[in-house]
This record gives C-alpha cells, structure tokens and sequence, in this order.
C-alpha cells in the first residue's frame, strides 16, 4: 500500500512536522514533553497487535505476547505520568486553566 | 480497499492528527493539560479499531493480545499512580525501554516470518535496522532506569571500553547486514546472537554514563524508540505507526539538543567522554567565613523586604521541603512582597524537572523563571534564599578559569543585596568544589533541614503578625 517514495515523503513531513511542533518548548515543559512523545510512540502498541494478530507457531507466539505487554506498559505508564505531572501545573488566578 | 480497511484507516488518519495536535499543545503550560488527553483519546481510538484488522487471526491470538494490553497496561497503570514525583525521570526511561523492546519484537516477529517468495530486500533492512535501534533503546533504558532507581550506583570504566563498543557494535551491524541481504531466508541462530549482542551494545554503552547526564540519554533513547515505531511502521504498512513514530523521533532529538544546551553539556560529550575525575585539590582558596543566621532573623529580613526570589535545588526536593517553601510564599504575598522562583536548568533531576515538583506543591507557574528571564533581576532582589542548591549558584564557574564548572550558567544570587542560604551542614557541592557564594559579606548561613528551615521562617514571619 504505502510505497518507495510515497513513505519517504510521509518520513520527511512527519520529521519536520516534530521538528516545528516542539521548538518552541520552554524549558518548564521539558520533563513533561519528553514523558508525553514517550507516550506517543506508545503507537507500537498497534503494530504489536497485528504482529501478534498473525503470529503463527508458538515461538512467534511468544514474542509477540512479550511485545504486547512492553508496548502496552509504554503506552499505558506514559499517558498515566505525563498526565500525573501536567494535571498540577497551576496560574496563579485561581480556577482559571 | 474494502469498507473495514477505509473505517481503520480514517481512525488511524484522525488518530495522528490528535497526537501532532496534543504534541503541539503539550508545549505551551496553559493547553498542556488538554494536549495528553487529546493525545491518549488518538491512542484509545487506534488500539480500539486494531482488533478489527484483518490481519488478526485466531482465538488464541486474540486471547493472547487482550491478556497482554491487560497485564502490561495494568502493571503501568498501578506503578504509574504510586510513583513520586522525585522519581519520575527512571519511571520515564522504564516506559520508554518498554516501547524499544515492543519495536525489537515486531521485527523480530517480522523476520522470523520471511518467506524468501514475498520479502523486499529493502523492507528487510528496515526490519532489521528498526530492531538494532529498538533493542539498544530497551536495554540502555533499562541501564538508564536501573542507576536512577539507584539499583546500580556503580558507573563502569575499564581500558579499550571505547574500542570494544565499537567493535561489537560493528559485528552486531554485519550480522544485521547479513540477515537483511538474506533474501527472507532468515537463519534462526544468526537473528539470535544479532538482537543478544543489539542488547548487549545498549548495556555497554549506558553503563560509563553518570547519573547527572543521564537525562540527556533517556531523552536520546526516546527520540530512537520514535525512530524505531516509525520504521515498524513502514515494515508493517501502518501510517498511524509511521507518522506517529517519526514525529516523536524528530521531536525526541530536537528535545535531547535543547535539554544538552539547558545543561551546558555536548551530546557528544555524553555519549563518549567521560566527565569528572579531573577535578585536583588545587581550588582556589577561599576569603572570608561562613556567617551564620537564625531563623528569625532571617524571617524578618524578607518580611520586610520588596523582592525575594527563592533559588531551590534538588535536595528541598529530597528533604520535602517544598510544601513549606511555598507556604512561606504565600504568608509573604500576603505582605506584598514580590516572590519570584529561579530554576536553574539542573536544578531538578532533568531539565523541567524542578517545575514539576513545584507544581506538585502547589506553586503557580507564572511565579517560576528560567535562568535567562530572571538573571538580571537578582540585582533588584532585596533578599535570595538558596535551599538544596549548590554548584549552580557558584560564582567561581563566571571568575576561576580552572575550576571544573568554569563556564557553566549560573543563576546571580550573589547579586542580591542579602542571600540567605538554606544548608544542612557546611560540606562542599555535588562537584565536590567549595562554593564561594557561601564566604561572601552579603551571605548569611540558615543551617539545618530544609524543611525545619522553612517552619522556622515561617514562624518567624507569623510572629511580627
């Protein structure tokens, strides 16, 4: 489906497009921006799901349960910490988001 | 394409556009909040119509798939709740290494596959590099999470480590080599020792790195697990994967350079060179004596004081001093007088770290600076209060050409008319260098526990009423 320079083109737009997205982090949001792109790769979970999806002898099996449980845990512990750390940030008008 | 695939397809289409926009949004403290769950309802939203894709086969299969997400995501869910927020740059690294191995998996799972009849040679590579990247995030954030978890205080340094490195990442390429021109005719044996050695390369390479750059590495291994799911994409023709994967790849990278620069340090330097140890005892000596102060004393100076900008370190963070700290700032508000927090980009455990453990106390973020937007301002600060802080408020690193941290940022506290610094007894810094900040005339010693400290301001100040 997705082809040659078809998936070089989705490569390079999705580089520049985390590249632009992020530049302007200040440096408060750091541990919080890493621990939620540290969410989003948690995408894998997906791809673990089809990998295991057409898993075919025992050993295949295995690898792909293995890979479930880490690519769930990394989705999972992600969202649950990044969320954990940004729910706290405050202004000082109270009520106010 | 029949209409299932059109269904998964657009899921997966809105499901990327959700994580570049919660992305976006995560960079900004007010839409910071609403980007995480923008994010995870993209994730909800993928994981969801995946067990419709006809790709999946087989009770088992399905069984086996709904009892991992259960487990590995039940397991996250219980340490991510417990974990403190002091401890949250291992919890990070671990989370991260979970996905690398995820990546390493789908590869491995991909070229135990191959079927010499339907296997591009180019998909192969990618299968393979994406395991090489995959399996390296996995075990050197194990390493990463194991030394900050203080399971493994030891940094390793042995002669030729360099060299050994190299070669085994050499070998590890060349097998990986072997197994993508194989043609998808994969030998068992050869994709066995390629991911122990993959894994083995990773150890060896966190293992020399020290816990104060350990920040910039997870963040290094964040952006190669990106990179990693982004290639998995492409071997298993999902986009969500791909997009996703590659975003956080660039947007990881750019965070590693942004998180050296905050720390004064090279990437490069990290990864290869190992710091400290050069420091000999030949350190400036120091004039002047250590004045000490009473709490109450102290309390009053800043009672009646117009600006006071409060420089905290990690160790109120490990003394829990925070919860006091920002009490005293607010009985201080009360009396109009102007608080301000100073955070030193290290002054956490990783850049941004200190926010979060401010925030966890309850202090606004429109009260906290950074080095470069509070800087000037220590001129007009009646009093400064360092607390847990330490190398990053030594002036020695803008005067004394020799002493190791000689070119570092540092916050100018020793510009306010008066600094009170907050210390449990009289030892030198992390760095081991004596600090010169502490001998000036304007300095005043608060010695004691963080925390017992800030009561005792805080009594102070009640006191005049």
């Amino acid at each position: 489906m997705i082809e040659g320079f078809v998936a070089l083109y989705i490569f390079m737009l999705a580089a520049f497009t985390g590249y632009e997205v992020i530049s302007k982090v200040p440096v408060i949001l750091h541990t919080p921006l890493m621990s939620g792109s540290n969410f989003v790769h948690g995408i894998v979970l997906v791809g673990t799901m089809v990998a295991l999806g057409h898993a075919a002898t025992p050993l295949e099996q295995a690898v792909g349960f293995i890979a479930v449980i880490l690519a769930a845990g990394n989705a999972v512990g992600g969202y649950v910490v990044t969320e954990r750390m940004l729910e706290m940030f405050k202004t000082s008008n109270k009520g106010g988001q | 394409m029949d209409l299932l695939m059109t269904v998964i397809n657009v899921a997966y289409f809105v499901a990327a556009i959700l994580f570049i926009v919660g992305l976006k949004q995560m960079s900004s403290p007010t839409t910071a909040r609403r980007g995480i769950i923008w994010a995870g309802i993209g994730m909800v939203l993928a994981t969801v119509v995946t067990f419709a894709h006809p790709e999946l086969k087989g009770t088992v299969n399905y069984l086996l798939i709904v009892l991992g997400i259960a487990i590995g995501g039940g397991v996250a869910w219980w340490s991510g709740r417990r974990v403190a927020m002091t401890d949250m740059p291992q919890m990070i690294a671990l989370y991260n290494g979970m996905g690398g191995g995820a990546a390493a998996g789908i590869g491995a799972i991909y070229l135990l596959q191959a079927d010499p009849e339907t296997s591009s040679d180019v998909i192969l590579a990618i299968a393979v590099l994406g395991s090489l990247i995959g399996s390296v995030a996995f075990s050197g954030s194990m390493v990463a999470f194991a030394k900050l978890q203080g399971l493994m205080n030891t940094t390793v340094h042995f002669p030729g480590q360099q060299w050994l490195n190299l070669v085994l990442f050499a070998v590890t390429v060349l097998l990986g080599a072997s197994l993508a021109l194989s043609g998808g005719d994969v030998n068992g044996g050869v994709l066995l020792v390629f991911f122990v050695l993959a894994l083995a390369f990773g150890v060896l390479m966190t293992l020399p790195i020290g816990g104060a750059d350990m920040p910039v590495v997870i963040s290094l291994y964040n952006a190669l697990t990106g990179l990693a799911v982004g290639f998995k994409g492409l071997v298993l023709d999902n986009p969500a994967l791909m997009i996703a994967g590659i975003v956080v790849g660039a947007a990881g990278t750019l965070l590693t350079q942004l998180m050296a620069k905050a720390m004064n340090r090279k990437i490069s330097n990290v990864l290869f060179k190992q710091f400290g140890g050069s420091s000999g005892g030949d350190a400036e000596s120091v004039t002047g004596s250590l004045k000490p102060i009473e709490a109450s004393d102290a309390g009053i100076m800043m009672a009646f004081a117009n600006k006071v900008i409060i420089v905290p370190g990690y160790g109120m963070a490990v003394a829990q001093a925070q919860h006091k700290i920002w009490e005293l700032t607010q009985l201080l508000i009360q009396r109009d007088v102007a608080v301000k927090f100073a955070i030193h980009p290290v002054a956490g455990r990783m850049p941004g770290h200190m926010n979060v453990l401010l925030a966890e106390a309850g202090v606004p973020y429109d009260i906290i600076y950074d080095l470069d937007e509070i800087n000037n301002e220590f001129k007009t600060a009646d009093v400064a209060i360092v607390i847990g802080a330490n190398d990053v408020v030594n002036p020695v690193a803008r005067t004394d050409p020799d002493s190791p941290i000689y070119g570092m940022p540092i916050l100018n506290a020793d510009q306010a008319k008066n600094v009170i610094v907050i210390k449990r007894g009289q030892g030198a810094g992390f760095s081991g260098i004596e600090n010169h900040l502490f001998y000036a005339d304007n300095t005043r010693m608060l010695y004691g526990d963080g925390q017992k400290a800030a009561s005792g301001l805080i009594a102070a100040i009640k006191e005049i009423g």
